[in-house]
């Protein structure tokens, strides 16, 4: 009987036949802590009496969340994660490198590594082909020191996808449109294994967008094949050698299979405050939104800025609707520099943000007041989110973004295309 | 035995709605920040929760965020264990490996501010205000010995490795 990606990753990484169902220990390739939930992993680790981390190499501190800092509680937070990677020898990602998983994208993760990081959206390195999962600080403490972990080897939920993304359609509007079918925990437990025509014909970015949001359906992870344009984007990103083919076996057991033509897919917005609460654009048309924030680990990369880039090049910002941008890394902000994307926003009235997660988790840089509506391209939208309870989040694509900006309320980004 | 009052919450309580992301100032401060807990859900609670009580959910109780902050201060509140129909991946391994029993059963005929008293070996809640009695699903082995051991942490320390 053949396997699932999920199955495969953890065959290999426990050295026996992991099927869905089993309890296995694994061996972690990478584990990484971030400035909110580093903290208190540092603390767990300590009192674990593990005395040195296994891999300090493959042992990542990432400063990202409130970064540049906005309080000296922060302040001191950042200190004792600095101190922690200077007495260990992990590595530590500065404030202003980028957002932790797109980090993990371009430079650390590859097919068939086992990741583990205390934030949930770890699961977006599934988009080259790596279980990568979230977990609490107890857990990733104890993977820092011992180099593995316990799982429950999920079953695998197949989704077929076929068809041509039609013109201001894209892989946001895939996994919305996914997440409002099966709701929020849809695919609790469960592994989401992407593959068909139009899976073959996506960019990374388009991947990592669908893989980061598969927690919003609950799912421990979102896999995709690691095949041409994964080896292609690993050369580009200097680093060829980590590439590996990884695909699901032809008999592999499904516990389910979603099949999606994307060319039925229309401009979808996951509305207040759920991320299955999901309708299209274009008939939310005439709702305010005061703020458009453009970025984060979901859609914050070069595609997602030339997307916003392209529509507003020459118009400007509805005079009621501020523009905020945050570039996920550093890399993708230079790049965005060159293409002169930036300079484009910039023109359109936006407010460049360092790269890094901005104001998605509501801690700094653009918290919404009592009663406001922001169109996000984050990944969530729960009461008090973005810092403010009274507040109002939707969620969308990035040339959504651009097009609700111009109008000044959520606009189908076909009508300014 | 645990013997407390159930504070009823519906589905889809998320880990925002347990501890606030604009709270992550506190972070480093746990008491402060245990005066938030489920603020956005019910204001009231913090000062109405008493040591024993549970919290009572519906379906998918903790889903969102991986921030083991959100079990820890509902424990640090008193909380004995929380009783939900079902429960999200990472907020059910944080509460266990904190040695904060997730329970996973019928919750519908709960109402708020009932007496309960559950068997943790048996497997049982009783609703001492109306009089049903319920049994809940079993922890898998693994979350168990974590469990007894008081939390993740404290089972390393004892063992120093997992054990299956």
């Amino acid at each position: 009987m053949g396997k699932t990606l999920a199955e495969k990753i953890l065959s290999a990484g426990t050295g026996n036949d992991a099927r869905a169902g089993d309890m296995v220990i694994a061996r972690v390739d990478l584990v990484f802590i971030q400035d909110t939930t580093g903290p208190l992993t540092i603390k767990q680790f300590q009192a674990s009496g593990l005395k040195r981390l296994a891999n300090p190499q493959r042992t990542v501190v990432f400063i990202d969340h409130a970064a540049p800092s906005p309080t000296s509680t922060l302040s001191n937070d950042h200190l004792f994660l600095r101190q922690f990677a200077q007495e260990t020898g992990a590595i530590l990602s500065e404030l202003g490198s980028g957002v932790c998983h797109q980090l993990v994208a371009e430079s650390l993760a590859r097919p068939g590594d086992i990741v583990v990081g205390s934030d949930s959206h770890t699961v977006t390195a599934g988009g080259l082909g790596a279980f990568a999962t979230g977990m609490g600080s107890s857990d990733v403490a104890v993977a820092m020191g011992l180099g593995k972990t316990w799982f429950r080897v999920p079953e695998s939920i197949r989704v077929v996808v076929s068809g041509d993304f039609p013109k201001g359609v894209g892989a946001k509007d895939l996994i919305l449109h996914l997440i409002g079918r099966i709701g929020v925990d849809g695919a609790t437990y469960k592994a989401l294994e992407f593959s068909g025509a139009a899976v073959a014909a996506m960019s990374m970015s388009q991947r990592f967008t669908i893989a980061n949001m598969v927690v919003e359906a609950g799912a421990k992870v979102g896999l995709f094949p690691a095949d041409e344009t994964t080896r292609k984007y690993l050369v580009a990103q200097g680093r060829g050698d980590d590439y590996e083919p990884l695909s699901p076996d032809g008999d592999a057991v499904y516990e389910q299979t979603i099949e999606i033509n994307v060319a039925e897919l229309e401009p979808t917005v996951a509305r207040p405050h759920r991320m299955d609460n999901t309708a299209l654009a274009r008939e939310l048309k005439g709702t305010k939104i005061q703020q458009v924030f453009i970025g984060t680990c979901t859609n914050g990369r070069l595609e997602d800025l030339a997307v916003a880039a392209g529509i507003l090049k020459g118009k400007k910002c509805h005079p009621a609707t501020r523009l905020i941008i945050a570039p996920a890394s550093r890399q993708v902000l230079l790049e965005a520099i060159k293409a002169g994307y930036l300079q484009t926003l910039v023109e359109a009235g936006a407010t460049i943000l360092p790269a890094g997660c901005g104001p998605c988790l509501g801690l700094h840089q653009g918290v919404l007041g009592d009663g406001e509506a922001c169109l996000s391209t984050a990944n969530r939208n729960f009461k008090g989110r973005m810092g403010n309870p009274e507040a109002f989040v939707y969620l969308a694509s990035p040339a959504t973004a651009a097009a609700t900006a111009i109008s000044g309320e959520i606009t189908d980004p076909r009508e300014v295309l | 035995m645990l013997r407390g009052r159930a504070f009823k919450f519906g589905d889809s309580i998320s880990t925002d709605h347990i501890i606030p992301g604009r709270y992550a100032h506190l972070r480093s401060n746990l008491p402060e920040l245990a005066k938030h807990v489920l603020e956005d859900a019910d204001p009231s609670f913090v000062s109405k929760v008493k040591k024993g009580d549970f919290i009572v959910a519906g379906s998918n109780f903790g889903l969102g965020s991986s921030r083991e902050h959100a079990p820890l201060v509902i424990k640090m509140a008193g909380v004995s264990a929380i009783l939900a129909r079902s429960v999200a991946r990472i907020f059910f391994r944080n509460a266990i490996n904190l040695g904060l029993p997730v329970l996973i059963c019928d919750t519908d005929h709960i109402d708020d501010g009932d007496e309960l008293e559950v068997d943790l070996a048996e497997g049982t809640v009783k609703d001492l205000t109306n009089g049903r009695e319920l049994t809940f699903g079993r922890i898998p082995e693994v979350m168990l010995r974590i469990l007894d051991e008081g939390g993740l942490i404290s089972y390393i320390q004892k063992h120093g490795d997992f054990k299956l």
